[in-house]
């Protein structure tokens, strides 16, 4: 399951929601983050070693990839002592990392092989579902794209097959899905339309939409006039600077609701809501909020 | 401190940051701004909200500054005495025209913008923004039709990337390690030592042999030029680094945007790069000072029903949650970077889509001390 986004639309919190409820569902649940962008650590105060699969809780682990560490591990595993050596030649670490895409592809590659029933990695078990915290949406499609890209270019050989079989697995439907996140905000909805017609490009889908951060609707429409009034009447200052504060996070409210409607467009009906967290950090209790409210939407 | 003050004696202003903090809006209000003292600005910027592209007159794709029509600019409230330029970069083309300028001929050109892993290079998306997005401002430099040049970074998760995105496909295009494979005699082999036959043998069997094979025709191609590239990415380097030029970091209140607000100041000294200044984007600045909660229960109390009044006390009590979160972050912003090189725009009641709205933050952009102090307290009192 790729879970992606524009930057800071809270694509991570999101991930590590879904990781969380789908643990507790009784999956054995991994959540994949590339890149190194250690989101998962702030939360769950573990001290975390790269490219390891670590436990957070009963059934929910987590991995941060590494492409340069996917690379090692793919050349040892597939080509034994003649991969290692190659996997520790910087000059061939330098090559590999500045050809365009390898990084994406060596990402991928590990993503899919911790999807597999069996195994490559010496003695690890397999999971139920891997939620992947994708790079943001336009760098998202690209990863997606990327294994039927380097089939193209190698045409034949180990890559090519390789870049193939993941390309297949990601346009099963049944095996794989993708799910945008976005904020109801004007830029992080034209991302994910533009996400949904670059899926379709590519026959894919987006199979859910998720609303992060929607702020509660408090006030009705025809209660605006009161507060105004009661805002040019009212002499304590403070009562001045809550109803200035109400008015504002109406505005903001009303604003969120029409670039919802925009993205009813593209989800045909496959829309959840989050609510936005008024929180000073987003632990572990904020978490289990956000997928308690994903468990009842889904 | 405000925006004029950091931006004194600099002709090209970077600003950096991660997704979603605000970063397009307020390198066009910073743009304004500078503008409206009398200099001539142009922004360049890479995915602009529609609406805000529309209120800069960005509808055409020309991969050039156009100037924003001045009745645009004098509809809006403050007066603009020098010009306003914008465009919107079009990174396969800045690539494209890149490979043009240097190639020895037409034929040349045509024949590597053609080649398949060219083709990948300069559309994939990571990278390829960051990489002609640094070209083109070098380039705008070069040309000196503008006193002063506004970057708006590419959106990436990770500001950082822009540092060092570049980099990556520079050396890729130097083409130093693949070169050192591909000739038999060549660094790769030394290196190697005696396995080397049999490890390119691996590097083949393991990648297919087709994919060697096109980026040596991809690199023979480039001949030559390898070295432009070179030259070119030591030329760019200067420039980030000269002291005509300013970052600015632009960032959130949030937490994992002033961590990377902080990591990205860090590496910005740690490679000599010229720091600026801070934004912080959508402060919930304190409302409450030190008055007492329930003052404004009694006070709200003889104003509205209760249920109306009850809710926007839930309203306040929430928005001050935030208030505390960012005024946590913001402190240790404070201990990290310059505090004098902060500024701060408050949480607006909308996103910012039209030159007006730019005004509004240009005026906590530009503001003296005094000015934004009363700004600040006009928004609490």
């Amino acid at each position: 399951m790729f879970v992606t986004g524009k930057g800071g639309v809270g694509k991570s919190t999101v991930a590590i929601a879904l990781g969380l409820l789908a643990a507790r569902q009784g999956l054995r649940t991994i959540v994949a983050e590339l890149a190194s962008q250690d989101r998962v650590q702030g939360v769950f105060d573990t001290e975390r070693e790269q490219f390891r699969e670590m436990e957070l809780e009963p059934g929910l682990f987590t991995i941060s990839i590494d492409p340069e560490q996917a690379m090692e591990e793919y050349l040892r595993v597939k080509a034994g002592p003649l991969g290692q050596a190659l996997g520790s030649s910087r000059l061939f670490q330098a090559f590999a990392m500045a050809t365009p895409g390898m990084r994406e592809l060596l990402s991928i590659g590990k993503v899919w092989e911790l999807a597999q029933l069996d195994r490559r990695t010496r003695g690890a078990a397999p999971y139920d579902l891997v939620i992947v915290d994708a790079p943001a949406t336009g760098h998202g499609v690209g990863l997606l794209r990327t294994p039927k890209t380097f089939a193209d270019i190698a045409r034949v050989g180990p890559i090519a097959h390789q870049g193939r079989t993941i390309a297949n697995t990601i346009a099963n439907s049944e095996f794989t899905g993708v799910i945008a996140v976005s904020t109801p905000e004007e830029m992080p909805v034209n991302e994910t339309l533009t996400l949904a017609d670059e899926l379709a490009r590519d026959e894919l889908r987006l199979d859910l939409v998720i609303v992060n951060a929607l702020y509660p609707a408090r006030f009705e429409e025809s209660e605006i006039a009161e507060l105004t009034v009661a805002l040019t009447r009212t002499r304590s200052a403070l009562a001045r600077s809550a109803l200035r504060a109400a008015l504002s996070e109406h505005a903001r409210a009303a604003t969120q609701r029409e670039q919802r409607a925009r993205l009813r467009e593209c989800a045909d009906g496959r829309l959840v809501d989050l609510p936005y967290v008024f929180a000073e950090h987003l632990g572990l209790a904020e978490l289990e909020r956000l997928a308690e409210a994903l468990e009842a939407a889904l | 401190m405000n925006v004029a003050e950091m931006l004194e004696g600099r002709r090209v202003c970077v600003c950096a940051g991660s997704g979603g903090v605000g970063k397009t809006t307020t390198s066009a209000a910073i743009a304004l701004g500078m503008a409206a003292r009398g200099a001539k600005v142009a922004v360049v910027t890479i995915d602009p909200a529609n609406r805000l592209a529309n209120a800069l007159g960005l509808e055409q794709l020309e991969n050039e500054p156009r100037r924003v029509a001045p009745e645009r600019l004098t509809a809006g409230p403050i007066e603009v005495r020098g010009e306003l330029w914008a465009m919107m970069l079009d990174p396969k083309r800045t690539f494209d025209e890149l490979i043009e300028r240097i190639a020895p001929s037409r034929e040349r050109a045509e024949e590597i913008k053609a080649n398949r892993v060219y083709r990948e290079l300069s559309t994939a998306v990571s990278g390829s923004q960051e990489l002609t997005a640094i070209a083109k401002l070098y380039e705008l430099d070069q040309n000196n039709e503008f006193d002063v040049l506004v970057l708006d970074t590419p959106p990436s998760r990770n500001a950082l990337e822009f540092l060092d995105a570049p980099g990556r496909i520079n050396s890729f295009l130097e083409g130093k390690a693949l070169k050192a494979f591909m000739k038999p005699t060549g660094v790769g082999f030394r290196a190697l030592g005696r396995g080397a036959l049999p490890l390119l043998g691996g590097l083949r069997r393991i990648t297919g042999i087709d994919l060697i094979t096109d980026l040596t025709v991809f690199f023979g191609l480039l001949g030559d030029m390898t070295n432009d590239f070179s030259q070119r990415a030591a030329q760019v380097e200067q420039l980030l680094h000269a002291d005509t030029t300013a970052f600015v970091l632009v960032t959130s209140a949030t937490r994992e945007s002033v961590d990377e607000a902080i990591w990205f100041g860090e590496r910005l000294a740690a490679d000599g790069l010229p720091f600026a200044g801070v934004i912080v984007n959508r402060v919930h600045h304190d409302l409450l000072g030190d008055r007492e909660p329930r003052e404004l229960s009694a006070a709200l109390g003889r104003a509205l029903t209760p249920s109306l009044a009850g809710r926007v006390a839930d309203n306040f009590r929430d928005y001050h949650v935030l208030a505390a979160r960012d005024d946590q972050n913001l402190s240790r912003l404070v201990a990290q970077l310059d505090a004098r090189r902060l500024l701060l725009v408050p949480q607006l009641d909308d996103d910012v889509h039209d030159i007006e709205g730019l005004a509004r933050i240009h005026r906590y952009l530009f503001a003296s001390q005094a000015e934004r102090e009363r700004l600040i307290e006009d928004l609490v009192a």
